[in-house]
């Protein structure tokens, strides 16, 4: 084969793409990964996920140091913050993972090209490169791997310097005084706990009465509170109607929901972090005859085929929960169904985290779900204020709950607030999967002292049994 | 590349099976023609082996889903595949779940495989216990959860389906309700669970109880009696048991001499051997006996073919062959099916007369039973002697009241003068 002529080329270096590209070629396709932005792992490694996590990391930090360590005995002069350096060391986690798929894709031999990558025909992809050269690709598959951008805000122009996309929220040069946040979903509630952290007054806007949608609402409950605690303000039932930057900083004009008296509150920066819609500019869809939604999304069948042969996708660009683990798995399944396997992802076992601290983590269904179905459950709670690890570590806040079905006890949702919830969800992840019952969650050794017994005990709970509750 | 597991053709007229075992799991290495898993059909079960080696891909139809001839059973990721992406539960050790035979298929000698589906998976804790304190056998209890394995709602509903429904959940959230109500229940199902246990139907015995009641509702089946007086038998056994076991290296038995005598008996009295198709009677030139003999998972008739050219010790070998063939469940679809009579002795359970029921498609079978020593009236004097009845059931529609005595009374008198046999009278 010609060094342009491929099984498959992904368009889209992200996690459902380098994925996908990295299963195909240990299955044995000859394989190309095309990506405009240069380093690889997409939004999630380069301005989503990972960034992201590495200062709620460090501003944990910097906020048990401010509040916590006096308690643990450690004294200290002065608190300074030195924002470069906390920026600096988000930069090279990033960068070392990137340089980390790169790596991945020389040791399996997929090809990577970097430029814009347009369908011209089925089987033929076009890389277009910043100067404008052109490289053509054929493939016998192709797979759309696009990803998402961050939504709009009709009224709202992102400027990246007051009015920022989480892009901007994660590379500011000074701590804002005041930041505020329009959509209290994950994004926002994450890099507003950040700036918080920092020293911002932080206020959330959000559009719905609750937030978190559309988490468990007794979890998004206790988030608030414990978001609230930590010096969130929350503004919700709320409609941003515009933002302007004066020289001030932000002006930004909100009503009730509902409709109501015009409000106005003026910040150094505001997040606008209202959703991502898919990303599918410059692949040449139309012309290639490739179907999209009315929200955007590529149209694919249950084994993510377009509605031309040999054209697939996943990830933030198709139905379903944008998260980088459900475009991973969805890379893996279009991978081995391309190479004759079968794939399937189980899309009732995909978990969600919050990484504020405490982590908000959730899997299956919630109760809402469960009473909107008519499914008859049962209820096992248990507050980390009883778990002995929860106490040494000064963990105290949030719970674990546990729903079980009425008659079966098997597990239908898992839903945590707590410290590592984001981990502890994976053994509930397993639990779905296996199709487990509450009490063999509660009949598993759970290792002592742990987070986890906490699961164990809220298992224990849906038998109305805890021993430490 | 990934290759096909396919379900092999299973012999004439057989169209379908039920997967009953998989011996191998996803992610699994395999050799070529390494048995990957075991089909039940109506007759026997039959292992099917890999195509290719490599590594076990996928399972299309799990334990206990009903396969066609040709339908895809799994996938086989061919020489050293990329290690699979699916989770593969398999290397924690079975803990020893009892299988009792009456709801297995039959088993290979190799290594005795609990027979239900997934019964080599661990039991999920809850599981565990229920099936502990209920005395239950997992291997019974169909299993919904993933690859076949028992959910706890499995064994609750498995519970339930033998006693009254329970009172409805209580619509209270307090937590004590909750616990009292769920220790209510579970001693009923405590209750109700030791006065009766429901085992499903293995495939086999739904198709013997099938092709029974056909038997019964096809035919007009009548039985006759007669009895046979052994000493004879008897005698040429004792006579010549040890030259005959010298020389043919196998035991002399009784069979051989009914087999013979029977042929002797059908070769006078053809409509016997006959059977009816449609409109026609065919009347079989051939004389393929078919032996019955007990196996793990129930009576099982194989079949001597052309039994008038055996001799006297090829039956007897064949016979012994095919009860240890029965016993390691390695009969074949050929062993079982095409032939044109049947002999059934219950007199090895102690059975001294029944009424044997007719082995579809055929018109008669004999049975034979215990040899008991009775006061007979010989030539005016009453002597012991070791007698056997026999009974012969056949379809009327075919075979008259005349032909079926005549039929018996010409083996019985084989059988009691074994010359006959020899000169053919």
């Amino acid at each position: 084969m010609s060094d342009t002529a491929f099984d498959l080329v992904v368009i889209g270096g992200g996690p459902g793409g380098y994925v996908a590209a990295i299963r195909a070629a240990q299955l044995g396709l000859r394989t190309a990964c095309v990506d405009k932005r240069g380093p690889l792992g997409g939004t999630c490694l380069n301005v989503g996920c990972i960034p992201s996590k590495a200062l709620l990391h460090s501003s944990h930090h910097f906020a048990m140091a401010g509040q916590e360590f006096a308690e643990h005995g450690i004294a200290f002069g002065k608190l300074d913050l030195d924002l470069a350096a906390m920026m600096a060391r988000k930069e090279k986690v990033v960068d070392d993972l990137t340089k980390g798929i790169a790596f991945l894709f020389k040791k399996n031999k997929v090809t990577h090209f970097t430029g814009f990558g347009r369908i011209d025909a089925p089987g033929k992809v076009a890389v277009v490169e910043e100067g404008g050269k052109e490289t053509a690709l054929t493939a016998k598959n192709i797979v759309i791997a696009s990803g998402s951008d961050v939504a709009p805000l009709p009224g709202v122009t992102i400027d990246e310097k007051k009015i920022l996309s989480s892009t901007g929220a994660l590379s500011l040069p000074k701590v804002p005084k005041r930041l505020a946040v329009i959509g209290a979903g994950v994004i926002g509630l994450e890099l507003g706990s950040v700036w918080r952290r920092l020293g911002a007054e932080v206020t959330v806007f959000e559009y719905l009465d609750r937030i978190l949608m559309p988490m468990d609402g007794e979890l998004a409950k206790g988030a608030q509170k414990i978001l609230t605690k930590q010096g969130l303000q929350f503004e919700l039932g709320v409609k941003v109607t515009g933002a302007k930057a004066t020289k001030q900083g932000v002006e930004i004009a909100f009503e009730a929901a509902k409709g109501g008296d015009a409000k106005t509150l003026v910040a150094d920066a505001v997040l606008v972090a209202i959703g991502r819609v898919p990303y599918t500019e410059g692949l040449g869809l139309e012309k290639a005859g490739v179907a999209t939604d009315a929200k955007g999304r590529v149209e694919i069948d249950a084994h993510f085929q377009t509605n031309v042969k040999g054209i697939y996708a996943i990830g933030d660009v198709v139905r379903g929960a944008m998260l980088a683990h459900k475009a991973e798995d969805e890379g893996i399944a279009v991978a081995e169904i391309l190479a004759g396997q079968s794939g399937h992802v189980n899309y009732d076992a995909i978990p969600g985290v919050v990484y504020t601290w405490p982590e908000i983590a959730a899997v299956g269904k919630t109760e809402e779900e469960l009473k909107a179905a008519g499914v008859a459950y049962k209820t096992g709670k248990f507050p980390f204020q009883a778990n002995s690890r929860g106490r040494t570590s000064g963990d105290l806040e949030g719970f674990v709950k546990i729903l079980a079905d009425e008659k079966t006890d098997r597990v239908l949702g898992v839903h945590i607030i707590g410290p590592a919830a984001g981990e502890l969800i994976g053994e509930a992840g397993l639990a779905l999967e296996f199709g487990a019952s509450a009490e063999d969650i509660a009949r598993t050794c759970h290792a002592h002292p742990g987070y986890s017994e906490a699961v164990k005990e809220a298992a224990l709970a849906v038998e109305g049994r805890a021993i430490h509750a | 590349m990934a290759k096909e597991i396919i379900v092999p053709v299973l012999g004439e007229s057989v169209t379908e099976a039920t997967v009953a075992q998989w011996f191998k799991a996803v992610g699994d290495t395999v050799a070529a023609d390494e048995p990957l898993l075991e089909l039940e059909t109506d007759k026997v079960t039959l292992e099917v082996p890999a195509p290719v080696a490599g590594q076990l891909s996928e399972i299309v139809a799990a334990n206990g889903v009903d396969v066609e001839v040709g339908a895809l059973l799994g996938r086989i990721e061919e020489g050293n595949g990329a290690t699979a992406q699916k989770p593969a539960a398999k290397e924690a050790a079975a803990p020893a779940a009892a299988a009792p035979a009456k709801a297995a298929p039959a088993t290979p000698a190799a290594s005795p495989k609990p027979a239900a589906p997934a019964a080599d998976l661990p039991l999920a804790p809850a599981v565990r216990k229920l099936v502990e304190e209920q005395g239950l056998n997992p291997a019974a209890i169909p299993g919904t959860g993933k690859d076949g394995r028992l959910t706890k709602g499995d064994v609750l509903r498995h519970l339930e389906g033998g006693q009254a429904p329970s009172a409805p959940a209580a619509e209270t959230a307090a937590v004590e309700t909750r616990g009292v109500e769920a220790a209510t229940v579970e001693t009923r199902g405590v209750e109700a669970a030791a006065r009766e246990e429901r085992v499903r139907m293995s495939r086999l015995r739904k198709r013997v109880a099938e092709r029974l009641k056909e038997a019964q509702n096809t035919a007009a089946m009548l039985t006759t009696f007669n009895e046979v007086d052994m000493s004879a038998l008897k005698r040429a056994r004792t006579q010549y048991r040890d030259s005959f076991e010298k020389k043919h290296g196998v035991r002399l038995g009784y069979m051989s001499f009914f087999v013979k005598a029977a042929i002797v008996a059908l070769k006078e009295i053809p409509e016997v051997n006959a059977q009816i198709e449609g409109e026609e009677i065919v009347y079989k030139n051939h004389y393929d006996i078919g032996v019955a003999v007990g196996s793990p998972q129930g009576l099982v008739v194989p079949v001597l073919r052309d039994a008038d050219r055996l001799g006297f010790a090829e039956v007897e070998k064949e016979i012994g062959a095919f009860g240890a063939r029965a016993r390691d469940g390695k009969l074949t679809m050929e062993d079982l099916t095409g032939g044109t009579f049947t002999i059934s002795n219950g007199g090895v359970f102690g059975s001294l007369l029944s009424t044997p029921i007719l082995n579809p498609p055929q018109s008669a079978i004999l049975g034979m039973h215990k040899i008991q020593d009775r006061p007979m009236a010989i030539d005016g004097k009453v002597e012991v002697r070791p007698m056997m009845y026999l009974a012969l059931s056949y379809d009327h529609r075919l075979v008259d009241g005349r032909e079926a005595v005549t039929f018996l009374v010409r083996l019985k008198e084989c059988i009691e003068d074994p010359e006959r046999i020899l000169l053919d009278l």
